[in-house]
């Protein structure tokens, strides 16, 4: 393995659209050759390297290259979107859109993310050691297809819009989400490990959702149809089980309608 | 005085009868001439092909719909908007691309002009607005009359007279071009939550059939002399087993002569074909009927058809076929949009994804493409994808490549998931027709041109037309045996020359050219009778008053006005 270290030396002005930060770019150059490649700061063409020390080196693939950035990106878009293999590490925060459309490999950010993160994800897992803005593991503004799969684990809370449209692989927050989530889902499964609001699988087809704390206001299109004991993340427990939404088109399966799960932890 | 000269070309200009042959091509101040000075600004083409500008005669590229599908569909957006260059506006959108790209790709390919082919009159000002913001192509809109309670209400009465007073008052209030049928009846019937699937089916309340109205509007558009013939999309649209009523539709036009002083000979233009020839009684046993329809459309001279050729993609079908966009929604669940034009007509948008994997979106490709090879006279079979329901309009390069080769052809069917059920559902994989650079300029450009009646402004190179000139990076003498080379060829033009102005070069766009709207005004005798009605609907009907109803003039900045004299 071989890590390509940055250290950002310049806050941008605006928000700089980074989506030459990945392993799958990096693999095979130098740092001479990374820092000269382009970044937009709205309609503005810069280099990498007027907002990033590069040092280090990157392997031969995306597999054998590491990134490691050492600071703040709280400003900084993108990062790590559409990559297949290798790491991430930021030591500090990060904007929009890490991992969006992420098909492998890892990614781990230390301090808090804004929204969009793991957008269209297929693969890989991330990992968000504080919080996490909107619409984690979604479907594109607009698009149809959300998450495929991967794994996304927010160690903080997490707001609105949690696995829009998702079809697969799991998303995870240890702490508390606020409204809308598994909107349109048709798969996948989403583990809310704290309190949500309202508007839990609204439009959900088919799928999963866990939640250990309480919601405070279930949608009418669920139905409570009994007590479940489940082991979900190595934790035994007993949950209420409602399917749903009952609003929602439902495809067959051997003459049975299949609906979204919703499990909700029995006090 | 400006003036440019294209030289020694392989001129392929079916207009003058040119296939290939060495000439030179002088333009004077817009328009193409005998010959120039000495000093004309001199063009290299040779070795290179050099045909006139292209028109296309139906596509949605102006309006409420399209609008509607750019603000439901971001995701058109993604990844295919292209950050700002030098000399050009920002582009975005694929299937629904933003008016700048809509100009610069049809430049791009070597078009200039198109027919915005559906136009809601109660939004005609939208529609001009857009026309206006879109660059260098000259553009018409054919305003929708076949659901407008107006027409309904006079042809039930056989009111010939009234309807032609009634169009000719509509195209100049919204500065448009001819009658757009869309789905007769049916988009009315749509406000009960029926519709109309074949022409004698009677539309609720008005007491009045598809097949009168489509014969009512044929007579009124003859009365009136129009520059273009009716342009209908027919009832039944996108139904298995719909060629039967195609054919129905086709027949209304049995022995009507066209009567215009603009060269046009047919009375019927049917639009985007490919969705009309369909056969069997449901999706299970779904097969093409393009023969039977082709066979139709060959034996009568008095029918032009455009082909809504499938092109594989993932697009935004829209369409003033409310029912049809209702019923689409049910099959692939995905977002829909529909809307209700008060006494004129509707509309719906929805996303679909013409899949590879899917049969039926391989026997749809294979029918488009039958139509084009199977079309006895190409001057009267222009192609289209009825953009962007059957695909976007930037694959007509690669429509064109398929027609030309069959080697590409066959290189498609092999990748259809379900290719021995498509070979088995179609006559495709037995044609070994290639259309010729002759006959693709005549159904991209002598043909249309024509059929609209433009063929004083468009589609050909000889003096006295406008001086829309595309040079491609083929060699007449040494076509590529690579059909990819084709497309390449005819998505980027080497030169577009549009209004006699350089407006691309290898492919690039190097200038916003001289856009211009084209409209009829149709001059009738004042007729006391329509003119009460329309102020009586105004009153009791419209949700607007009759001062705000126009397209203001700022709107169409650069008219080109067609005269018309309807009384003569
Ligand atoms: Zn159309």
């Amino acid at each position: 393995m071989a890590t390509i270290r940055m250290k950002p030396v310049k806050t941008p002005d605006l928000f700089l659209e980074c989506f030459c930060i990945s392993p799958d770019v990096f693999a095979g150059k130098t740092p001479t050759e990374i820092s000269r490649l382009e970044v937009r700061e709205g309609k503005a063409r810069n280099e990498l390297g007027d907002f990033f020390d590069i040092a280090g080196s990157s392997g031969k693939t995306a597999e054998e290259t590491d990134i490691f950035i050492d600071g703040d990106c709280s400003r900084v878009k993108y990062i790590g979107s559409k990559m297949t293999a290798g790491s991430v590490t930021v030591n500090g925060n990060a904007d929009m859109y890490v991992g969006g459309w992420m098909k492998g490999g890892s990614i781990h950010v230390r301090g808090n993310v804004d929204s969009f993160c793991g957008l269209a994800m297929e693969g890989g897992e991330i990992q968000i050691d504080g919080n996490a803005q909107n619409y984690v593991g979604c479907a594109y503004r607009g698009d149809w297809r959300g998450m495929r799969g991967g794994t996304i684990r927010i160690n903080g809370s997490a707001g609105n819009d949690i696995g829009t449209f998702m079809l697969g692989g799991t998303i995870i927050i240890e702490k508390d989400a606020f409204i809308h989530i598994s909107t349109h889902a048709e798969g996948g499964t989403v583990v809310i490990k704290g309190d949500v609001q309202s508007r839990v699988g609204g439009q959900m087809v088919k799928g999963d959702i866990y939640v250990f704390g309480t919601i405070e206001h279930m949608l009418p299109g669920f139905k409570e149809i009994g007590t479940v004991d489940k082991n979900i993340l190595g934790q035994s427990m007993k949950f209420r089980h409602f399917i749903g939404d009952l609003g929602e088109r439902h495809p067959k399966k051997k003459g049975r309608e299949i609906y979204g799960n919703l499990y909700l932890r029995a006090s | 005085m400006a003036e440019l000269l294209i030289k020694n070309g392989f001129v392929v200009d079916p207009s003058q009868k040119m296939n290939g042959d060495v000439a030179d091509i002088a333009i004077r101040d817009g328009t193409i001439v005998e010959k120039v000075g000495s000093d004309a600004k001199v063009i290299d083409a040779k070795g290179k092909v050099v045909m006139p500008g292209g028109v296309d005669i139906h596509a949605h590229v102006a309006g409420p719909k399209v609008n509607a599908g750019r603000l439901m569909r971001p995701e058109d957006k993604l990844f295919k908007s292209p950050n700002a260059q030098e000399h050009y506006r920002v582009e975005m959108g694929f299937s629904i691309p933003s008016t700048f790209k809509t100009g610069y790709d049809y430049a791009r390919m070597g078009y200039a002009f198109v027919m915005e082919a559906a136009m809601p009159p109660l939004h005609s000002p939208h529609v001009h607005e857009e026309i206006h913001d879109t660059p260098i192509i000259d553009e018409a809109a054919l305003p929708v009359f076949a659901n407008n309670w107006f027409v309904m209400e006079y042809l039930k009465k056989e009111e010939i007279e009234n309807t032609a007073a009634y169009v000719a008052w509509l195209l100049s209030a919204t500065k448009g071009y001819g009658i757009k049928l869309v789905n007769p009846g049916g988009t009315a019937a749509w406000a009960w939550g029926l519709n109309c699937l074949s022409i004698d089916d009677p539309v609720p309340f008005y007491d009045i059939t598809p097949a009168e109205i489509i014969a009512g509007l044929i007579k009124t558009n003859e009365y009136l002399g129009l520059p273009h013939s009716i342009h209908i999309h027919q009832n039944s649209l996108g139904v298995p087993g719909n060629y039967k009523v195609t054919l129905d539709s086709l027949k209304i036009a049995e022995g009507v002569k066209a009567n215009n002083k603009f060269d046009r000979e047919q009375v019927m233009h049917s639009t985007h074909i490919q969705f009309h020839s369909y056969g069997g009684d449901s999706w299970a046993n779904f097969e093409s009927k393009a023969k039977e329809v082709m066979d139709y459309v060959n034996t009568h001279r008095n029918i032009t058809v455009d082909l809504g050729c499938v092109t594989l993609d993932e697009t935004t079908t829209m369409t003033a076929d409310g029912p049809f966009e209702h019923h689409l929604n049910s099959l692939n669940h995905l977002k829909w949009a529909n809307t209700d034009v008060e006494l004129e007509t509707a509309a719906g948008v929805v996303p679909y994804v013409y899949d590879k994997d899917i049969k039926v979106c391989g026997i749809q490709w294979a029918i488009g493409l039958e139509l084009g090879l199977y079309a006895k006279d190409p001057s009267r079979t222009f192609i289209t994808t009825d953009h962007p329901n059957a695909g976007p309009f930037t694959r007509y390069p690669r429509v064109i490549k398929w027609l030309m080769s069959q080697k590409a052809r066959e290189a498609t069917l092999d990748s259809l998931k379900y290719c021995s059920k498509v070979i088995d559902a179609t006559d495709l994989h037995g044609i070994d027709t290639e259309r010729t650079l002759y006959e693709i300029a005549q159904m991209t450009r002598t043909g249309p041109a024509k059929a609209l009646g433009l063929s004083h402004v468009y589609g050909g190179l000889g003096p006295g037309l406008d001086a829309n000139v595309a040079v491609y990076d083929l060699d007449l003498n040494n076509m590529p045996t690579d059909p990819e080379e084709i497309e390449k060829a005819f998505s980027r033009a080497l030169w577009f020359v549009k209004s006699g102005q350089v407006v691309v070069k290898d492919g690039e766009i190097t200038h916003h050219g001289n856009k211009r709207t084209v409209w009829v005004h149709a001059k009738v005798r004042e007729n006391h009778q329509v003119t009460r009605d329309i102020q009586d609907k105004f009153l009791k009907n419209y949700t607007l008053g009759i001062g705000n109803y126009p397209v203001w003039d700022h709107l169409a900045p650069n008219p080109y006005v067609i005269e018309v004299d309807g009384e003569a």
